[in-house]
């Protein structure tokens, strides 16, 4: 670890002013923070703490949906009742990340940061694009079983790893960004993440010093909500394959229906081309089998994690099952 | 006073079955338990030594090759760096297990990635980590480094020791009526004990003492006064309390020759504690392994023919390998045996003991092929076994000592409700899980090592237990207060244990499940040395000798402890040493496991709902301490069956999942309710107080009850370990079907 610069700050327009300028870095729960610094994988001048700055209240909107501050733990916003009640995929998808421990630090900020788990990102003596960015992709060639099978580049197979936003772009939330002079701009959660292409150095859109301020949820969405992940042991593993599901049956066809996908990709995956499959159909095997068709069209394993690709389409078919009712 | 005893005769006077203190066996809490749930009992890291300072290792970057030259010029002047160590007597990899002298030396010729090649000292452990990050290690690096052990061009090494063939097993598998020919693959695992390796030299002019973690005290104070150059003499090793040891603090190691090495020439306490990730990288892992499993048996599902073939894995010089086949060689019969080992030389680091070595994967696979058998030969697995139990040894002849095989066999089964199970594969659904049932045998060789203590009966009638021995979370300080508390008649609260402390009496150590019976046996010893001196002072026969709450009883006479004492404390040292009953009789310990799965039908996920374990060991010294070892072993087996695995870059060697998110071992939610059964055993030829090893047993086949119980529950048999997900995948129903 390298010696840093500390600055707490006590508000949001305070925060974004000391995170300008470079190699500033803000800590929330600091729990993938602190483990990448110790590493020396990231190495700010400088750490702004935000866990005095507020936002950490969960607040009704005008439109009828929710606002979460960036500083709600996740381990809070699981437990809220109007999101445990109209937004369970939200609330299951949180608990079915890291650990107690780790949630009831974590926030909702950081968690929408966090970096990806790819063993070659984590060890400095590995190269690494995203780490450093034009010494090439370890993960190519090697041992890539957590890896990517959509939207990866010649550069970056990594997956971003995490399951509350996954959630949030079945959801269709919104992040509120706060930039230096306190100017703010709302971005689709579906737009937040990026893919690697030739920059797998950048994770998402934040621009350096841009400060999350909150994620908005739209009205609830009716339907079924489902949250299934998978994964290689039965808790504190992050996800294989991931599904988040929103379902709205009428009359025993599809009214509507929002999925998203975690595990697969550089960001939390969404093709609306399923959705707009699924849309007014009745439920069949069929019409499931073409909604994993859609989904993995392009998909491309990098030799060990092949099976992510049968795993998809499977659980995808579960999912829209249970969804649709079919079983119960 | 000194009581010695070889182990030549069995023990058949049983004596603590007729003592008036009944305390060993009982599920006695440990004395050390609340120290240690109150953060008080003080673990390597936590000596506060005045003047202290820290070290970090910094790693090798190439896997094979020279080490050029260090380039310190970009810390020497970081704030509160001391200085930067790196010679020849550095380790490069841990000693093995009872080594008793120095591993292999040296930095200047790398062998593996990650080799601990330079030590970076300072004021603080983060100004010490920040200057090993940016050390610059320039090293040459060499193209013929070996990665893989199966690779084409690998000319294996056939150990000499460890090679058998009797009969004719190609003739017997051509004949027989049922065959088994399988290949089995299991992957290097790392011990993952929760304190990392830690370890704070202190000299005090030319003597040396190590506050560390370690199993084996009277070896590792030879191996490290080895490595520094120094007389035994000089060194002192404390280890009161060891985090979790498992086989991965047995044998010196880089952290400790480092710190005394920088500590001598600062002039200040150096404490050198890994980070996760070098516990994976530095630490002695287990060998992965290939096993090939060749049964033949007759139509009644007798063994005529076994062949257990493998190969495993170490670094160039290392006399370690993992004994696959120990208990291959006495469990089952069979006239035509073909057992052999082969072992590649890798650039990857060490090989060693990790839980159980051998039988952990040796038992696992051979009890895979066993339900392989089973269920070609449509016989039950458990009745399969027990047709296969042999009368004597099948390749020396000798007897066996007390076995309890088949009674763990037949208890399991009937606990388990094993009847209801339904031998055709791929039969019991619920919703979207399928259920199976599985079991395996278990097995281990049980092993007697030297081992001395101490027992002081104070005058005040309070008594002193002194050794050497480590308690590394097994209850090593229950055991012995209890056999002494036994032996002389004492409420355990009137006794203190004392351990891993270098200066007491040397003990067998922590390791090979030896660990209770050997150190118990030799307190067992040393009390019986001051119970004859009391019969002495009373006048009485030694084996009329009652002690009981402080008081003496022996023929017509009578008195008080304290009146016997006279103000004066008896002292005496016990002494166990193996002898001719290791060659007498076959002498292991046995058991069984049953095991319920579900696995999802739709992702192939594996959730183990209950799991039974049947063990033999002897007389058992705690029943709550050993059945908490059996707790260990057996969820040690549900992660060796589904999760746990090391998994190596094969293009250089390294360790990719080093830290414990990515490195699974079983959380909680993966482990269902276990249920453990002791047998009531006592093993005359083992040790005098009739007890064997238990700490391994666990483990010594657990995991092959749950991949037989996927087999049941899906038909699909995975020859990969760990069953993840992936290699049930293809073997599930269509999703139609689901
Ligand atoms: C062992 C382990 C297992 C885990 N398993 C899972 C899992 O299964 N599923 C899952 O989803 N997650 C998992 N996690 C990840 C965990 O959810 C994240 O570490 C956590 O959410 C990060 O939140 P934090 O507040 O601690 O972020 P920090 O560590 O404080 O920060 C992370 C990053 O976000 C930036 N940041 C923080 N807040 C803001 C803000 N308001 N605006 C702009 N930038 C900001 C920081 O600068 C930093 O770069 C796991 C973590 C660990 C260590
Ligand atoms: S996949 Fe991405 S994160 Fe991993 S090594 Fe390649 S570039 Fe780095």
């Amino acid at each position: 670890m390298r010696p840093f610069d500390y600055h707490r700050s006590e508000n949001a327009g305070d925060a974004v002013k000391a995170a300008a300028g470079d190699g500033a870095l803000f800590i929330a729960g600091g729990t993938n923070l602190l483990d990448l610094m110790k590493l020396d994988l990231m190495t700010p001048s400088r750490l702004v703490d935000i866990n005095r700055i507020g936002l950490n209240d969960v607040t009704q909107t005008e439109e009828g949906g929710l606002s979460i501050g960036a500083l709600v733990t996740n381990s809070d916003c699981a437990a809220d009742a109007r999101i445990r009640k109209d937004y369970e995929v939200l609330s299951r998808a949180i608990l079915a990340g890291a650990s107690g421990q780790l949630r009831n630090k974590a926030t909702t900020g950081g968690n929408l940061c966090q970096r990806t788990r790819c063993y070659y990102f984590y060890d400095p003596d590995m190269a690494c694009n995203k780490r450093k960015p034009g010494s090439g992709c370890s993960a190519i060639g090697g041992a890539n079983r957590i890896h990517a099978i959509l939207g990866a580049s010649d550069e970056c197979i990594a997956t971003y790893p995490g399951d509350m936003a996954v959630a949030m772009s079945a959801l269709d939330a919104e992040v509120v960004i706060e930039g230096e002079g306190g100017e703010t701009r709302t971005i689709p959660v579906r737009d937040f993440h990026r893919l690697p292409g030739d920059r797998p150095d950048q994770d998402n859109i934040l621009e350096p010093g841009e400060l999350i301020t909150h994620v908005t949820l739209p009205a609830p969405a009716k339907g079924r909500h489902i949250y299934r992940k998978v994964r290689d042991r039965a808790s504190y593993a992050f996800a294989l394959v991931s599904v988040a599901a929103i379902v709205e049956m009428d009359a025993g066809r599809i009214a509507s229906a929002s999925l998203a996908f975690g595990g697969l990709a550089h960001k939390p995956w969404h093709d609306p081309a399923i959705e707009d499959l699924l849309t007014g159909e009745a439920p069949s095997e069929a019409l499931f089998d073409k909604a994993a068709d859609i989904l993995l069209a392009d998909a491309k394993g990098q030799g060990q994690n092949d099976f992510k690709i049968p795993l998809a389409r499977r659980t995808l078919k579960a999912v829209l099952r249970e969804a649709t009712g079919e079983r119960s | 006073m000194t009581r010695h005893l070889k182990m030549d005769e069995p023990a058949t006077n049983r004596l603590l079955d007729k003592l008036p203190s009944r305390l060993t066996g009982a599920p006695m809490d440990r004395p050390d338990g609340p120290l240690k749930v109150s953060g008080t009992a003080t673990y390597a890291h936590e000596w506060q030594l005045d003047g202290k300072v820290f070290g970090v290792l910094a790693r090798a970057p190439v896997s094979k090759g020279k080490l050029v030259r260090i380039d310190k010029s970009a810390i020497e002047n970081l704030p509160g760096v001391l200085g930067v160590f790196s010679e020849e007597r550095f380790l490069r990899n841990p000693a093995q297990g009872m080594a008793n002298e120095a591993p292999e030396q040296g930095v200047s010729e790398i062998s593996y990635f990650g080799q601990p090649i330079a030590l970076v000292v300072a004021e603080t452990f983060e100004q010490a980590r920040h200057g090993a990050h940016r050390l610059e290690l320039v090293c040459e690096a060499a193209s013929d480094g070996v990665f893989d052990p199966e690779a084409n061009n690998i000319a294996p090494e056939k150990p000499e020791d460890d090679q058998l063939d009797q009969g004719d097993l190609d003739k017997a598998m051509a004949e027989a009526a049922y065959t088994v020919d399988s290949t089995y693959r299991t992957p290097s695992h790392n011990s993952a004990a929760m304190e990392p390796h830690c370890a704070i030299a202190s000299w005090e002019g030319d003597q040396l003492t190590l506050y560390a973690s370690y199993q084996m005290i009277k070896f590792n104070v030879n191996e490290l006064a080895d490595s520094v150059g120094i007389e035994p003499e000089k060194v002192r090793i404390v280890s009161p309390y060891v985090g979790g040891g498992f086989g991965s603090k047995l044998g010196i190691a880089p952290e400790a020759v480092s710190a005394a090495i920088a500590a001598k020439e600062l002039g200040r306490p150096v404490c050198v504690t890994l980070t996760r990730q070098q516990v994976f990288e530095n630490v002695m892992r287990r060998s992965e392994s290939r096993q090939r499993l060749r049964l033949a048996a007759d139509k009644d599902g007798k063994l005529t023919g076994l062949g257990h073939e493998c190969r495993v894995s170490n670094l160039p010089g290392e006399s370690f390998h993992e004994p696959v086949l120990q208990a291959t060689h006495f469990i089952y019969g069979g006239d035509n045996r073909r057992l052999g080992m082969e072992v590649a030389r890798l650039n990857r680091m060490c090989a060693g003991s990790v839980r159980a070595p051998g039988e952990a994967i040796g038992m696992q696979v051979l009890e895979n092929a066993m339900d392989e058998l089973a269920h070609t030969s449509g016989i039950d697995p458990v009745e399969l076994r027990k047709r296969n139990i042999p009368d004597a040894h099948p390749e020396e002849g000798t007897p066996y000592s007390s076995r309890p095989f088949a009674e763990a066999l037949d208890e399991g089964a009937k606990r388990f409700g094993w009847n209801k199970r339904n031998p055709k594969p791929g039969q019991q659904r619920e919703g979207e899980w399928l259920i199976g049932m599985g079991m395996a045998a278990a097995a281990r060789v049980n092993i007697l090592m030297e081992s001395k203590a101490r027992v002081i009966l104070k005058e005040d009638g309070k008594a002193i237990v002194e050794t050497d021995m480590t308690d590394i979370g097994t209850g090593t300080y229950a055991i012995l207060t209890q056999v002494c508390a036994d032996m002389l008649g004492l409420e355990p609260e009137n006794i203190e244990t004392r351990l891993g402390d270098s200066n007491f009496p040397k003990a067998s150590g922590s390791g090979g499940s030896f660990g209770a019976a050997s150190s118990g046996s030799s307190v067992y010893l040393a009390c019986l040395d001051i119970r004859a001196e009391l019969a002495r002072r009373l006048g009485c026969e030694e084996s009329e000798l009652q002690l009981d709450s402080g008081q003496a009883r022996g023929g017509s006479k009578s008195g008080s402890l304290t009146g016997l004492l006279a103000g004066e404390a008896i002292e005496a040292e016990g002494h166990i040493e193996p002898g001719e009953t290791k060659e007498k009789v076959k002498q292991a310990t046995y058991g069984s496991y049953f095991a319920e799965v579900a696995v999802n039908a739709v992702t192939g996920e594996t959730r183990v709902r209950r799991m039974l374990g049947v063990f033999g060991a002897g007389r058992i010294l705690n029943r709550k301490t050993a059945t908490s070892q059996c707790y260990g072993g057996m969820t040690w087996g549900i992660g060796m069956a589904l999760h746990e695995a090391m998994e190596f870059d094969m293009r250089d060697g390294h360790v990719v999942n080093n830290d414990l998110a990515e490195y699974h071992i079983p959380v909680n939610l993966d482990v269902p309710q276990l249920d453990v059964v002791l047998l009531e055993e006592r093993d005359d030829w083992a040790s005098p107080i009739q007890a064997k090893g238990l700490g391994e047993l666990g483990l010594c086949g657990a995991g092959a009850a749950i991949t037989n119980a996927i087999f049941n529950a899906t038909g699909v048999r995975v020859y990969d370990y760990p069953a993840t997900l992936d290699k049930i995948l293809d073997g599930l129903p269509e999703l139609d079907m689901v």
